[in-house]
């Protein structure tokens, strides 16, 4: 199954163990453990209603439910293991069936670098448009999430209005984690709704889905509670994140973390199991290491690239999709740093097949929008993409005929063979292979391309538009929350 | 003999160990020896040599954050002997911290706290999710010389700009002077809000509270 114009991962010919069955058993027994005994804060009445409702033991005062393993465990197997994220364009559609590693860009950043003028600024709606245009036109980017924040516009709609943007540019499946509170994930149910032609369709065709993070170790926040509960009440998928970061939002060690995380996430995962059986869900996480000197969220180095790789295996056992942030880096421009940590988390996340990835075009911590990193970005995914299909191994690859063809000595450019199957071969667009004098002369580099190729498309990409009236009404439920 | 003693002091803040400073501070307290002198010639000397490991990148946030805890303890056994004797520590002042209301973002606003400590500010760390009227409320019943805001989401950076319309409509600035942090925040921001000072890190937070006390 294949997404028009969109370039994913699948039926992968790499493979990669990095916990066993063994470990995966003893990470959920921990899990279990923790959730039963030490509790997880779930500061919303709404779900503590549905946890006593369901048998939970429920400390009001303090918010903190312990559950019964059975109980997590009975509905955590009422998840679907396989749906389709719809897209605005049907052909777009895609597949999260565990065969499929869908990109998509970064969210919720505070400034970027400017397109035109390369200077750092604060992130504005205009910007929220022009990525999600630059986004619809790249074939690596499967889905948006909201990428960066709309800080021209009045604080309580403001991920509403981003949503608006996205839609309005780009015909791909949009995610937000920019929604975190019960009015706005209303009107945000309702635009999608009025895009597809109200709510039942919406449950068929979800072009939204909505992402919480969880607050580590062991909670939720209250608003993101309520906001996922009306989302899988209304059929979006939805999916709860784990940040927890060794050290100082989960232990040191890396098995702690994980099941810290694990914790928070499943938890979550029950609460929407029980309250709208079956509804459309996943598991997200960024786990990372912090930084021992300053305590900043690394989102790199060693240990987020082997978060990266095992926590699609924790996602399989539960068997639900997996969201996982890649792509992360602390670098402050796009540079060795940036590059090393992208491809090195992507790879880990995508040799074990998560569903999603999360996402290109940040630096800073996933602060910084940058369209140089974006498209470089996407260029590693392309090199990842094709490193997962692995060597075909048959006769027509161990071109027999053709060795005899050549010979000892001789060259094979010459050969039917070589032409047939040249465009097999990875054609970089980043990357510096030029003689030495050439780039001496120019003194440019993968940066430069990149951007070049940014501002190419958002002068040349025009999206199929929202109709007219469309747009109109999604100001209408826009305003009916602006205060 | 007291010399061992505020070694042993100094070692237990190393160790970030909160049993051993505790019991340390009772024995100096049976041993009549002054609780200021506890304080300055054993536990701090802990303190600083741990804070400068920090600053020399050879000590890491955990060594730092335990011994802060295992001061705190030491300092709740002293204090009460100390105001018995009618005297109090010098400090560099006091502060209240807290992230705005709406925001969970918790591990900044601690570390800067853990450093004002850690810098010899009374700190008083309200947590997360804190409405304008907390925070100003608590500013004044500890007559507090900062206000310290940490806010991490666009949608929430705004509160800090309500408490300082506040606390001006209140006419407590500057008396009670403001600053502020977090992922969105820039220079802009902090221009724009009339706030009195801003750091993109802990360490810078310590330099700023220290001006902002006049004492730097
Ligand atoms: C970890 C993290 C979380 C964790 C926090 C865990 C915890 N217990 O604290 C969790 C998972 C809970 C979380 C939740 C969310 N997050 Co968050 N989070 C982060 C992340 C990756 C790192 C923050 C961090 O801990 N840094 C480490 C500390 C040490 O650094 P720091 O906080 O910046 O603090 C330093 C300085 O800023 C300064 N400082 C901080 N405060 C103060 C105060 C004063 C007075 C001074 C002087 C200095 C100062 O000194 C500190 C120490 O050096 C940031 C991205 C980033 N790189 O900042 C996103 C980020 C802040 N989160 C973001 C978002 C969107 C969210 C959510 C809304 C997502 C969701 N839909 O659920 C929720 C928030 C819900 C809510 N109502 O608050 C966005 C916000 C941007 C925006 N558009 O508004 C960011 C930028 C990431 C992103 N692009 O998505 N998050």
């Amino acid at each position: 199954m294949t997404s028009k114009n969109i370039k994913t991962i699948s039926d992968p010919k790499l493979k990669l163990e990095v916990l066993t069955k063994e470990d995966v058993q003893k990470i959920h027994n921990a899990t279990l453990q923790i959730i039963e005994k030490v509790g997880v804060r779930f500061p919303s009445k709404r779900a503590l209603e549905i946890w006593e409702a369901n048998g939970a033991e429920v400390d009001h005062e303090k918010k903190i439910v312990r559950v019964k393993p059975q109980i997590i465990e009975d509905a955590l197997k009422k998840a679907p293991p396989a749906y389709k994220l719809a897209a605005r364009d049907p052909q777009q559609d895609l597949y999260l069936d565990g065969n499929h590693v869908n990109l998509g860009t970064d969210g919720c950043g505070v400034e970027v670098i400017d397109i035109h003028t390369g200077v750092k600024r604060t992130s504005c709606l205009q910007d929220v448009r022009d990525i999600a245009r630059v986004a619809d036109a790249t074939e690596e980017v499967a889905f948006h999430w909201v990428s960066v924040s709309a800080q021209d516009t009045p604080v309580e709609a403001r991920g509403l209005h981003e949503l608006k943007a996205v839609w309005e540019n780009s015909t791909k499946h949009v995610q937000t984690e920019s929604v975190y509170n019960v009015e706005e994930a209303k009107a945000a149910i309702e635009m999608a709704a009025a895009i597809v032609g109200g709510k039942d369709k919406l449950r068929e065709r979800p072009i939204l889905s909505l992402m919480q993070c969880t607050a580590p170790p062991l909670g939720h926040d209250g608003g993101s509670l309520d906001a996922a509960l009306l989302a899988a009440e209304a059929g979006i998928p939805t999916g709860f994140m784990t940040m927890a970061a060794c050290a100082t939002t989960g232990p040191i060690t890396m098995a702690g973390d994980l099941a810290v995380g694990n914790a928070e996430v499943i938890a979550g995962t029950a609460l929407l199991q029980l309250a709208f059986p079956g509804a459309p869900v996943f598991y997200a996480a960024a786990q990372t290491a912090s930084d021992l000197r300053n305590g900043s969220y690394t989102g790199g180095g060693p240990e987020d690239f082997l978060f990266g790789a095992a926590t699609n295996i924790l996602a399989d056992f539960y068997n639900i999709p997996l969201s996982m942030g890649s792509f992360a880096t602390g670098a402050k421009e796009p540079n060795w740093q940036a590059g090393l940590e992208g491809s090195l988390s992507t790879f880990m996340a995508s040799i074990v097949m998560s569903d999603m990835l999360l996402g290109c075009g940040f630096l800073h911590g996933s602060r910084i929008w940058s369209f140089a990193e974006m498209m470089m970005d996407c260029e590693i995914f392309s090199i990842i993409h094709k490193m997962m299909q692995g060597i075909e191994v048959n006769d027509e690859t161990l071109a027999l005929d053709t060795i005899a063809a050549v010979g000892p000595g001789s060259h094979y450019l010459g050969q039917k063979h070589t032409r047939k199957h040249m465009r097999e071969l990875f054609m970089p667009q980043f990357m510096d292979r030029r003689p030495y004098s050439e780039w001496e002369t120019k003194k440019d580099d993968a940066r430069d391309w990149a951007v070049t190729k940014a501002r190419k498309i958002l002068k040349e990409h025009q999206p199929d538009p929202l109709d007219e009236k469309m747009s109109l009404e999604l100001d209408r439920i826009i305003k009916s929350v602006e205060k | 003999m007291s010399e061992e003693l505020f070694k042993e002091m100094a070692q237990s803040i190393i160790d970030g160990d909160s049993d051993i400073s505790t019991e340390l501070a009772k024995k100096s307290i049976e041993l009549n020896i002054h609780p200021l002198e506890a304080i300055t010639k054993g536990f701090v000397v802990g303190v600083t040599y741990i804070g400068d490991q920090f600053g020399l990148g050879e000590a890491f946030l955990p060594e730092l954050v335990m011994a802060g805890e295992a001061m705190k303890s030491a300092i709740a056994v002293l204090e009460p002997e100390l105001l018995k004797l009618g005297e109090a520590r010098e400090m560099m002042g006091k502060v209240v911290l807290a992230t705005v209301e709406g925001d969970i973002h918790e591990i900044g606003k601690t570390l800067v706290g853990t450093m004002l400590s850690a810098s010899g500010f009374e700190v008083v760390d309200l947590g997360v999710d804190q409405s304008a009227d907390k925070i100003i409320g608590k500013a004044l019943e500890i007559n507090a010389d900062i206000i310290g805001m940490s806010a991490l989401l666009t949608t929430t950076m705004v509160r800090q700009r309500e408490v300082i319309e506040e606390l001006d409509k209140e006419g407590l600035r500057p008396r009670i002077k403001v600053m502020v942090g977090g992922a969105p925040i820039t220079q802009d921001w902090v221009k724009k809000i009339k706030a009195d000072g801003y750091s993109e890190d802990a360490i810078g937070a310590v330099k700023i509270a220290k001006e902002l006390v006049g004492k730097e």
